[in-house]
This record gives structure tokens, C-alpha cells and sequence, in this order.
């Protein structure tokens, strides 16, 4: 598999990611520079998390704007994979590659912690090496993550089979109180029609090692390096 | 602004009379406008540490890993494997009253700044609060724009927020302290200086644009705040965590050509004592063109922008043959990069400004005739030892009132608004051990990182708690398994004209000087805040220690959460000491006593003992002994374990609530053979209780379950800031 990531110049988790990928693939991704423009070759394409040009306002508004996102449209559009954690997921919004929108959190403060995700589909190149419906918990940084999205769109996300990931308790209930950022229908993460274009507001690339606590993440990886192996 | 120069403007810049005269008499005619203000920052309180000096020179600063000491933007100490820790911690207290969050938040950013500056990468902040009585609406603002502020710079930069302490007193009510500390790593060949050199080369600025912000910030910095403190909210800078973040990794780009002869960041003062201390440093001249500063506003007069505070710049002196090699990489950061002057070998700073020379100024006696104060001191009185204090709460209901109270609540509240996962480097998170681990990335190495002070400690007896924060610091990391290395010091105290004042600090740093010799734990960074008082009302005497520590093997450092199925065995000796603890204050309502005593000798063998048994694979969980008292840090590691524990019978509430110094709780499967290497390295031990179950059973048998100990533990921060449940 080779994956690229991409590196706005606010980004600040692409090293987090580099290393679980890594950790996974058994080899360092490629990191693109966000004023590069040729992605050729590049099977998993990877929008890490931060704060990609400050970001002061809507958050991945102005990286969706950047040329580079005209060559990750086009890689989506081959049916490349790409994933974005935490503001790649707001930028994947932004761009229009992923429905719906990343509000400010319910409370308006930032919320650095650890959330508990249910594993909604097993059965995508992202998620295979999950169990359908486990539960495993990813730490959650970031202060615009409530996801929302007009209720026809909930219905058609849900009745497609593309919310990939709900916040839950540890036992896998999907209650408010697990749903700290107030997300509709407490939606973590989501995917494209063709489940290749992932995007999810936790950090399972933080949690990819027992020395930091735990692996609960390095599924994720394993799943899309397994999907990609070539 | 036009505006004559005369003895009252001196002393509306903050120069005394005698301060103004010097500076006639170096300059043999009336300065200009930018030059009164060139003296009036370099020598302020805040610029000069004219009061501090004399006695921040008997600190203790060497040791064989030391690589630089005081006097560079932050300390670098030796780690192994060719690797150097860069760190230092800085006050930004008076901006953070004017305005919470910026104040905080640029306080962030400039200390940040001082260490990779050096060459260092920043892998880890922390932060020490102080902040006035919850109840007052004013301090819950404070609260909630410091926090906000440090989250939101430290959140964007990308360096995880990994540690720190909060306390809460009335004495903070008009001057909160806000202390960031910064920790980075660098190659140890390959440490910046900001000594100037090579008679020629090009002096550049990069970063942000330079705009009115903070003009004067340090001269605000060094005096009392009266009731127009308010009004001063225009000398407070706005931060811009985004600009910061690509100036890092600019630098770090920068760093690793051979382009850079010397480099210091823009902080207090400004172009002004960046400038004038590359220079100073490194015994040349400087010319500046103020015509090529990037500007956010027009009209900026050379006064203005000499001043100005604006964030996030730095100055460097480049090697000429790669000037264009370092705009490129300023460039494709999208920084501003102007070549604003060159060295000279003429000895002084030379402002020009639309063809007029603004200032031409003579280094060597602005920075050799700088102000020295050798202030008057006045002993504070050695308090009696407390006398016995009848308890009539029962340490159940006592127990249940400490683990709720501010000073001692759980701070989950603050640091869920950090980033402390970001790096994916932290072993040790927020609540899980004394001090945070932080592991170096692609190797098994970590640092443990702590920040320590117990104010109410240092006005009792400013000797004794000078050198209880040194020694909480270094048994901090002990309790980690860590070895402890270095500290920086961030000394915030009143007015030091004040003679009393003057005392606590001098008492403070005979203290800390002490501890640091006994614990081989020198001094390599600190930063001095005077002044914090208002309406003469000064804060307590707060010397915050930034500490620092070395694990060969991350995976070798312990927090304090219990598992089932082990012992606890105490270490240290337990008289009962009552004076100062929290005990006395929150369930007697008295404030009063010496403080502990600290015996270096036992601390470092306690000490020592502890790390030894850590090391040896022989500790499951460890927490030093400190505010609360023995039960209530077995209460801390039962919640962080969600692990229950039975204690001995036995033991009334000065045993299980005084505060004495150097005792760690161990938990082991191995209780005889701690106890027996104990016994045999004559370090006081002794067998507490036992694990399991999901019930805190005190000494007297009285029970509390974990959850309702939890429910009281969370509570305070989240309703008093919220107005939720935890």
C-alpha cells in the first residue's frame, strides 16, 4: 500500500498518523505537501488532524479551497481511498466529499478525551479488522466536531449504510452522555456511496500502542493497509 | 508622537530619577523619544531583573549534564543519546488579568518560542496557575479565559499539554499567576545562541508583521496594578497560535542548514531587547533600517515599532552566503523575511527610520550600567510550631470535604481542554502519575515533567517553602521511577521594594538553593515576575519550580492507580505535622503553623529507595505524599486506579492528614521485601492496607465507595464553571 499525507500548513497530527500508518504497513507514508498537485501512485490518501490554516473561523473552510483538493477529488473520483481524522474530516466536508457539517461542540469548550466508538460496519476496507458492533475507544481532541446534518440526509447516511462510527459507552449503548460533542444521532464518523472516502472526528492513530495505553486504534490501520496490501 | 523628553516622561516610561539621570549621562545630551524608550524596557524590573539579580547569582546551576545555564532564552540539559532538553517556564501574569485569554495564550507562544528558538523541537507544555477566591465572579473569568487561552494556542501549535498545578487564594484575587513552562528536544551539537557575529552580516526578521500591540508591556510588567488595571488592556498582545505554528517548523527547517550565526525570538520589549541583547552578547554593533520591519499598520513611528510586543517574530543573524536559502524556507511558509539591518563594529545600536537616525545608543553601558538593587529585607518571623487541634470532624466527613475542596478537586475539567495526545508520545497522561511522561519519538527514552509550588508553605517560612517546591518537584519525578535533572524557576512575589517582600524572595532562594545542592537538581532557566500586587494587597510568595526528569525506558515509568491485589506500604517518616496543611484550613478554618520541615537528607534517601524499587520492576503504582495528606493521597490513587483499598486500623487525623515531607505510597505484590530493603537502607517503612474491591474502608473503619468519592471529587470545577454535574 502507499499512502500519502497530506500536510496543510496548520496541520499538526501528521506525524501521529505517519506513525501508525507506519506501525501497520510496515513502511513510512509519503508526506505531500499541500502546494503539490500529483498524488499518481498514491493508493490511501490521508488528511491528518490540526488546524490546517489556523482555521480561526470555519474550520477546514480555506483548505478546501486550496488546489491540492482538486487532485484529492480526483483521486476520490478513480474510487482512491482517502481518510480524514479531525480537521481532514472537516475539510473533507468543506469540500464537499462528505455531507453534513462540523459545529461548534455542544458546552463550547474544546474536549480533549477519551471517547468509546460502536463499529457500525465491519465490512468496509477501513474497518475489517473490527469486529460488526465492537466497541473501542480512540482519544477525541478538537473543539468543532458536533456533526449535523438536516434529518433527510441522517436518514439517507443511515439508510445507505454510511455512518461507519457512533460515540457510545463502553458497553456499546448509544446514550447523550457518550456523545460529548453533541453530534446528531451521535455520529462520529462517516463514509462516501463507495465506503472509500472516510472521515471521523476521534484519533485512533493516538492509541496505536500499549506504551500509550493501548492499541485500540491500530484495527483501523491494519484494515485499510489489508485492503490496500499489493 | 511628539513628545518632550524630560524627567516625567522618565518616569511615566517607569525610571526613577536616578535611573533618568544615568542615562543622561551615558548618552551626554537629552535622549529621544525612542531612546528613553529603549532604556526605560531593557531597564525595567521585568528586562534588567535589577532587583532579582543579586540573589538569583547564589542559585545553584551546574551539573556534569548540564550543557547551558541561566542566561540563554531557556536551559539545555544532557538526556543521553546525543540528545539535549530544552526548557524553561515564564510568567505572564499581569496580561492575564487585563485579559485572560490572550494573556494566556501569548504566554504559551512566548515560551515556545524561547525554546525552539535553541533549536529544539517542543514536545510538551505545562502550566502553573494561581488564581484568586472561586468566589468571586471575577476569578471564574480568569478561569475560564486562561484555560481557554492556554488550550487554544497549545491546542493549534500542535505541542501537547501534559501538566501543571492550580492553586486558588484570596491573595490572587487582583494578580493571578500564570506560569507556562515549554519542554523541546534537540540534537545536543546543535544548540542556537543569540550571540551576534560576523561584522556585515545581515540581521533579518521573520514572522508576523509588526502592529501597536503591547507597546510598553514590560514597563506594565514591572509595577503594582492600581484600580485602572483595566485600562491597560491595550498593552496586551493577541496571539496567533497559526503564524506560531509555521514559524516552528520554518525555524526547525532553518535549523538544520547551516544559515544561522545567532537567533533570539521577539518576547517582552520587543525589536528592542532582541537586538540590543544579540548584540550585547556578542560584543558588536547593530544597524537597523525600520523602513524594511513589516508593518500591519501604517503610519508606525521608529518609537512604535520599537516597542511594539507584537507576537510571534524572531531576529536572526545569518551567514550572508545563504540569505536567499532562508527566504526560500521562509517563503514556502508564507512569512514575512525582511533583511531589516546588518552587524557593525561601531559598539551601539543605530535606529534609522525615513532617512533620521532615531536612536544611536552605545551598548556596552545600556546593558553594563543597568540598574542593580540590593533591596533592604526583612526576615519574615518564624511562626510557632501548632499546637495539638482537637479533631471534631471524624476523618471520614474530613475526607469527603478535601477530595471536593478547589485546592484539591480533580482538575479533569481543566485539562479536557487540552490537547495532551497530539504527538502521540504521552505515556503518562493528566491524573495518571506524578509527573507526566513524555517519550521521545522513535526512541524508548522519555522525560517526566512536573510543576511544583505550595505557596501557603512560603509565606509561613519562605526558606522552608523555597525548599519544599524544589524537593515536591524532585519527588515528583522520583515517584515515576523518573531520574530527576534540572529545573527552572519562575519566581512571582509582590513588590520588592517592600523590605518583607524583599525578604520571602531572598528566604525562598536560600531555600531552593539548598534543595537543588542536597538533590543534584540544579537551576538551568527561571524567570522573575514582581509587582503582583494590587492596591497593596500582595500575593502569596510563589516560587514555581518547572522540573524535569530522564527514564532510560518509558515503558519503566509508574503512575499512582491501583490495581487489586496489592499492598501499600508507606515510605518516609509521619510525625503528624499540621501546621499550613490543608486539613487545618479546610476543616479547622485556620491558616496558621510552621510549615513542615524539610530534612534533604531523608528526602533524597526516601527518594532514592523508591526510584530503586520502581526501577527494579518491584512498584505497581507510586504517589508522593503532598496538600491533603496521607489519606487523601491513597483516596487520589484509588480513584485513578478505580481500584478500592482497606487501611490499617489505627492513626488519628494528624497521621493521616498532616503534611509531612518525603513520604511516597507504594503499592506492590512484594510488601515484606520492600519493607525488609527498607529496613536495610534506613529508610522509615511501613505496611498501610491493602487493594481491591470498589470501597475506600478508612482507618477507623468507616467506608466510602469509589463512585461517591468520585461524585465529589469531579464535582466543583465542572458546576462552578459550567453549572453541571461532573
Amino acid at each position: 500500500m502507499k499512502a500519502g499525507i497530506v500536510v496543510f500548513p496548520g496541520i499538526n497530527r501528521e506525524r501521529d498518523m505517519a506513525i501508525a500508518l507506519e506501525r501497520s504497513a510496515g513502511h513510512a507514508p509519503r508526506m505531500v505537501w499541500h502546494r503539490e498537485s500529483d498524488l499518481s501512485g498514491l493508493d490511501l490518501v490521508v488528511i491528518p488532524g490540526g488546524f490546517s490554516y489556523g482555521d480561526y473561523l470555519r474550520c477546514g473552510a480555506m483548505a478546501a479551497q486550496s488546489p491540492i483538493m482538486g487532485a484529492i477529488r480526483a483521486h476520490a473520483a478513480r474510487g482512491g481511498h482517502v481518510l480524514g481524522v479531525c480537521n481532514g474530516f472537516q475539510i473533507l466536508i468543506e469540500a464537499g466529499l462528505l455531507p453534513g457539517a462540523l459545529l461548534r461542540n455542544q458546552g463550547l469548550r474544546f474536549l480533549a478525551m477519551d471517547c468509546h466508538l460502536k463499529v457500525e460496519r465491519a465490512d468496509t476496507d477501513f474497518t475489517r479488522h473490527y469486529q460488526q458492533g465492537e466497541v473501542f475507544r480512540a482519544p477525541m481532541a478538537h473543539g468543532d466536531g458536533n456533526y449535523f446534518a438536516a434529518p433527510e440526509t441522517l436518514d439517507r447516511l443511515e439508510g445507505e449504510g454510511r455512518v461507519i462510527f457512533r460515540y457510545a459507552t463502553p458497553t456499546g449503548e448509544i446514550t447523550p452522555e457518550a456523545n460529548r460533542n453533541g453530534s446528531q444521532r451521535n455520529i462520529a464518523g462517516i463514509a462516501s456511496e463507495n465506503l472509500r472516502v472516510l472521515g471521523l472526528m476521534p484519533h485512533p492513530e493516538d492509541l496505536v500502542d500499549p506504551l500509550m495505553g493501548g492499541e485500540d486504534g491500530k484495527p483501523l490501520f491494519d484494515s485499510i493497509c489489508a485492503a490496500l496490501a499489493a | 508622537m511628539a513628545r518632550d523628553v524630560n524627567q516625567a516622561l522618565a518616569r511615566e516610561f517607569g525610571l526613577s530619577a536616578d535611573e533618568y539621570q544615568r542615562v543622561l549621562e551615558i548618552m551626554g545630551r537629552t535622549p529621544s523619544l525612542t531612546e528613553l524608550g529603549i532604556f526605560s524596557v531593557m531597564w525595567s524590573e521585568h528586562c534588567s531583573y535589577k532587583s532579582s539579580r543579586v540573589w538569583l547569582k547564589t542559585l545553584p546551576t551546574k551539573a556534569p549534564w548540564v550543557i547551558h545555564g541561566p542566561g540563554e532564552n531557556a536551559g539545555v540539559v544532557d538526556i543521553g543519546e546525543g540528545l539535549a532538553a530544552v526548557f524553561k517556564m515564564e510568567s505572564h501574569n499581569h496580561p492575564s488579568f487585563i485579559e485572560p485569554y490572550q494573556g494566556a495564550a501569548t504566554g504559551v507562544g512566548g515560551i515556545l518560542r524561547d525554546v525552539f528558538t535553541m533549536g529544539a523541537r517542543p514536545i510538551a507544555n505545562l502550566n502553573a496557575l494561581r488564581f484568586g477566591d472561586p468566589k468571586l465572579a471575577r476569578t471564574k473569568r480568569i478561569v475560564d479565559g486562561v484555560v481557554r487561552g492556554i488550550g487554544g494556542y497549545g491546542n493549534c501549535v500542535g505541542v501537547p499539554t501534559v501538566g501543571g498545578e492550580i492553586n486558588f487564594h484570596p491573595a490572587y484575587n487582583g494578580n493571578p499567576l500564570v506560569n507556562a513552562m515549554t519542554v523541546g528536544i534537540a540534537d545536543k551539537t546543535k544548540i542556537f545562541l543569540s550571540a551576534a557575529a560576523g561584522i556585515g552580516n545581515p540581521v533579518v526578521y521573520v514572522g508576523s508583521k509588526t502592529g501597536r500591540d503591547g507597546i510598553h508591556g514590560a514597563t506594565m510588567a514591572s509595577a503594582e496594578f492600581g484600580k485602572d488595571a483595566e485600562e491597560k488592556r491595550p498593552t496586551v498582545q493577541v496571539g496567533d497560535p497559526f503564524v506560531e505554528k509555521l514559524l516552528i517548523e520554518a525555524c526547525l527547517e532553518l535549523m538544520a542548514t547551516d544559515a544561522i550565526v545567532a537567533i533570539q525570538d521577539m518576547g517582552a520589549a520587543g525589536l528592542t531587547s532582541s537586538s540590543v541583547e544579540m548584540a550585547g552578547k556578542g560584543g558588536v554593533g547593530i544597524e537597523l533600517e525600520l523602513d524594511h520591519v513589516p508593518q500591519r499598520e501604517t503610519g508606525m513611528s521608529a518609537y512604535e515599532m520599537m516597542l511594539s510586543e507584537s507576537q510571534e517574530r524572531m531576529l536572526m543573524v545569518l551567514r550572508p552566503d545563504r540569505q536567499e536559502v532562508a527566504r526560500a524556507i521562509f517563503e514556502k511558509w508564507e512569512l514575512d523575511f525582511a533583511v531589516i539591518g546588518h552587524l557593525t563594529e561601531t559598539g551601539r545600536i543605530v535606529i534609522k527610520h525615513k532617512g533620521q537616525v532615531e536612536a544611536d545608543i552605545p551598548l556596552d553601558p545600556l546593558a553594563e550600567q543597568a540598574p542593580l538593587y540590593h533591596r533592604p529585607t526583612e526576615e519574615t518571623p518564624k511562626q510557632a510550631r501548632l499546637g495539638p487541634v482537637a479533631d471534631t470532624a471524624g476523618l471520614g466527613p474530613a475526607l469527603r470535604t478535601l477530595m471536593g475542596c478547589p485546592d484539591l478537586c480533580s482538575r479533569r475539567w481543566v485539562w479536557e481542554q487540552y490537547d495532551y495526545t497530539i504527538g502521540g508520545q504521552t505515556v503518562k497522561r493528566p491524573g495518571a502519575a506524578d509527573a507526566a511522561i513524555v517519550k521521545l519519538e522513535g526512541r524508548t527514552r522519555a522525560l517526566a515533567l512536573t510543576t511544583d509550588c505550595t505557596p501557603r508553605y512560603v509565606l509561613a517560612d519562605p526558606e522552608v517553602g523555597g525548599a519544599q517546591a524544589v524537593a515536591e518537584a524532585w519527588r515528583n519525578i522520583t515517584a515515576t521511577g523518573a531520574l530527576p535533572l534540572a529545573i527552572t524557576d519562575n519566581m512571582n512575589f509582590a513588590n520588592p521594594e517592600k523590605p518583607r517582600i524583599m525578604g520571602q524572595f531572598a528566604a525562598s532562594i536560600r531555600g531552593m538553593s539548598a534543595a537543588c545542592t542536597a538533590l543534584d537538581f540544579p537551576v538551568v532557566s527561571g524567570n522573575v515576575s514582581l509587582y503582583n500586587e494590587t492596591e497593596g494587597r500582595p500575593i502569596l510568595p510563589t516560587p514555581a519550580i518547572g522540573g524535569l526528569g530522564v527514564l532510560e525506558d518509558a515503558a519503566q515509568a509508574v503512575g499512582y492507580g491501583l490495581t487489586p491485589g496489592l499492598s501499600l506500604v508507606l515510605v518516609g517518616a509521619t510525625e503528624g505535622w499540621l501546621g499550613q496543611s490543608l486539613w487545618l484550613r479546610e476543616i479547622a478554618g485556620r491558616e496558621e503553623g510552621a510549615p513542615p520541615p524539610v530534612d534533604l537528607a531523608a528526602e533524597r534517601r526516601n527518594g532514592d529507595f523508591v526510584r530503586g524499587e520502581i526501577l527494579a520492576g518491584r512498584v505497581a503504582a507510586c504517589h508522593d505524599v503532598a496538600d491533603g495528606g496521607l489519606l487523601v493521597a491513597v483516596a487520589e490513587m484509588a480513584l485513578a486506579g478505580d481500584t478500592g483499598a482497606t487501611l490499617e486500623r489505627g492513626g488519628d487525623a494528624a497521621y493521616w492528614y498532616g503534611e509531612d515531607q518525603g513520604r511516597y505510597v507504594l503499592a506492590t505484590t512484594d510488601a515484606a521485601g520492600v519493607l525488609a530493603r527498607a529496613q536495610a537502607a534506613g529508610v522509615p517503612a511501613r505496611l498501610l492496607g491493602s487493594t481491591g474491591g470498589a470501597l475506600l474502608t478508612l482507618p477507623d473503619g468507616d467506608t466510602i465507595s469509589l463512585a461517591e468519592l468520585r461524585r465529589l471529587h469531579e464535582a466543583f470545577l465542572p458546576a462552578w464553571m459550567d453549572g453541571r454535574a461532573s
